[in-house]
């Protein structure tokens, strides 16, 4: 179906990126954990993923990145330079706010919504890439997945994550993952990235007395 | 975030903040083609209304609605208050059916407060008697922000009817809350008593001449016109009508001499307005009126409010 003002759609008047990549720090580093993604691990992990990312796609055409606040739109906003540098075209790219189709918003103190911004192309038709730093029980995809069939109808949605730590409470997998990291539900996996921390990037595991 | 929303004063500023800047992304699902979220799937909001409305009320029931609540219209001509149950009769009949939110608008200050009380559910003010309106204080401020970035240090006037004005009340405290300086401007006959006890603190101010506060100095970068509440008006508060313009309106040359000293200068009022009274079609035409605009942040703001009172029920486990 054909939305004329898909351009507007969750759009903000200002320039989108710059409202969605302030920086959020989270909690300090665990001085105890265990580094298992360095600054060049992550690199070269995200220099990967944008290749998959358009080898599956035989190319860079109709795909649109949409990362999920706030870690997720910083990755994105890396692959898709990375895919710049790859192909030559700029794709797409935008953030997924899924604050409002969480599950658990109940039993949670109640969590400020980030922005949504999504590309003027809008997403109809479009090979959707979602990208999010950790994918643990699934339900952020499974809010993400019912966001977006509020903006339109993508011709196919595809996961892309920094780390995969299992333990999945919902029937998803991702497509391109940086690194499976087993782990148990007491450990932390702490993702900082550069612009968003203010501190080199890596990715620690922590807890579980380890 | 507190449970109920009686007064502007239950919020703090990190509270108001927060509630005006989830406004923000509220107001972009309104732009949407499916406005449409599962947030408070499964909640019930009843609007109580006491009192007639057609922004706030049409404004609360939209906002639950896009937000996957259901929303009931009570009234009190459709309900068995017509009949002579007590207001605490109603509301207790209502609250037995275990309903998440009332959104309550009486002609009694204070009857919220009094309703709060009572019931399990959270309690919204949606206007009490003369005393408060906080969602209209919300949504002003959301509304000045959008215009003017951050309100610390703005001058906003506020010229009307103060004695019978809970926009007014709500108003003053959430903008202070703000940061924002207020003056507030009326004839003696309609400056409520004990305001002049609230000018003690920095950045209050009451004035009895208009033209003294728009143009002496200190120029402001909001002028909030409050509606004549002619339902409210036996009293012989003003000669005329005529006399009140005169005095009071947002004229035409009022506004030009305005925009002279500040192109930006917004202008707002409430609702509804008074035409050629309070307000010249000229003023409330102009591309400096945000009145629509508050009208449009009405609904963004009052799904922000109902997310930030309802979408948690308190439980918290750790996150």
């Amino acid at each position: 179906m054909p939305r004329p003002d898909s351009a507007a759609t969750g759009g903000t008047d200002s320039d989108p990126s710059a409202a969605v990549r302030q920086p959020l720090p989270g909690q300090p580093l665990d001085p105890t954990g265990r580094d298992v993604l360095s600054t060049s691990d992550v690199a070269r992990v995200l220099r990967r993923i944008a290749h998959e990312i358009v080898e599956h796609n035989k190319g860079a055409d109709d795909l649109v990145v949409l990362g999920i606040p706030s870690r997720g739109v910083e990755l994105a906003h890396r692959l898709v330079d990375l895919i710049a540098e790859v192909e030559g075209t700029t794709v797409p790219v935008g953030a997924l706010d899924i604050t409002l189709f969480r599950d658990d918003l109940r039993s949670q103190p109640t969590r400020a919504p980030l922005p949504t911004s999504i590309p003027a192309g809008g997403i109809d038709g479009k090979v959707v890439v979602l990208v999010d730093d950790v994918l643990y029980s699934g339900r952020t995809i499974r809010a993400a997945l019912d966001a977006l069939a509020d903006l339109g109808r993508p011709r196919a949605v595809r996961l892309a994550v920094l780390v995969d730590r299992g333990h999945r409470e919902l029937p998803i997998r991702a497509d391109h993952v940086g690194k499976n990291l087993p782990t148990s539900h007491a450990e932390k996996v702490q993702v900082r990235l550069a612009e968003h921390d203010g501190i080199p990037d890596v990715v620690r595991i922590a807890g579980g007395g380890r | 975030m507190t449970r109920h929303l009686l007064s502007s004063a239950d919020l703090d500023r990190e509270q108001t903040e927060a509630i005006l800047d989830t406004a923000a992304s509220m107001h972009d699902v309104q732009r949407r083609e499916v406005k449409k979220l599962p947030t408070l799937r499964g909640r019930t909001i009843i609007n109580f209304f006491f009192e007639d409305s057609t922004r706030t009320r049409s404004s609360f029931e939209i906002a639950g609605k896009w937000m996957s609540a259901d929303t009931i219209n009570l009234s009190a001509k459709g309900s068995s208050t017509s009949k002579g149950e007590s207001l605490r009769d109603t509301v207790m009949t209502v609250n037995a059916m275990a309903v998440d939110a009332l959104v309550i608008r009486h002609s009694a200050s204070g009857a919220c407060q009094q309703v709060a009380g009572w019931v399990d559910a959270s309690v919204i003010n949606a206007g009490d008697g003369t005393h408060e309106h906080p969602t209209q204080a919300l949504l002003d401020a959301y509304t000045l922000r959008s215009r003017l970035g951050p309100l610390d240090g703005r001058h906003v006037v506020i010229v009307g009817d103060l004695t019978h004005s809970r926009v007014f009340r709500s108003n003053v405290i959430t903008l202070r809350t703000l940061g924002a300086r207020v003056t507030v401007v009326a004839p003696p006959t309609l400056m409520p008593s004990g305001v002049a006890a609230w000018s003690a603190s920095d950045g209050f101010a009451t004035s009895w001449d208009l033209d003294d506060t728009l143009y002496a100095g200190d120029p402001p970068d909001a002028v909030m016109m409050l509606r004549v509440q002619r339902e409210r008006m036996s009293g012989g508060f003003f000669p005329t009508a005529r006399e009140y313009t005169v005095g009071y309106g947002m004229t035409r040359s009022r506004l030009e001499r305005l925009l002279a000293a500040n192109p930006d200068a917004a202008i707002l009022h409430p609702g509804p307005m008074n035409r050629g009274l309070e307000i010249s079609a000229d003023a409330a035409d102009s591309a400096n009126s945000l009145v629509l605009d508050q009208v449009s942040a009405g609904l963004a703001v009052r799904m922000s409010v109902l997310y930030h009172l309802l979408a948690s029920d308190g439980s918290q486990a750790a996150a």
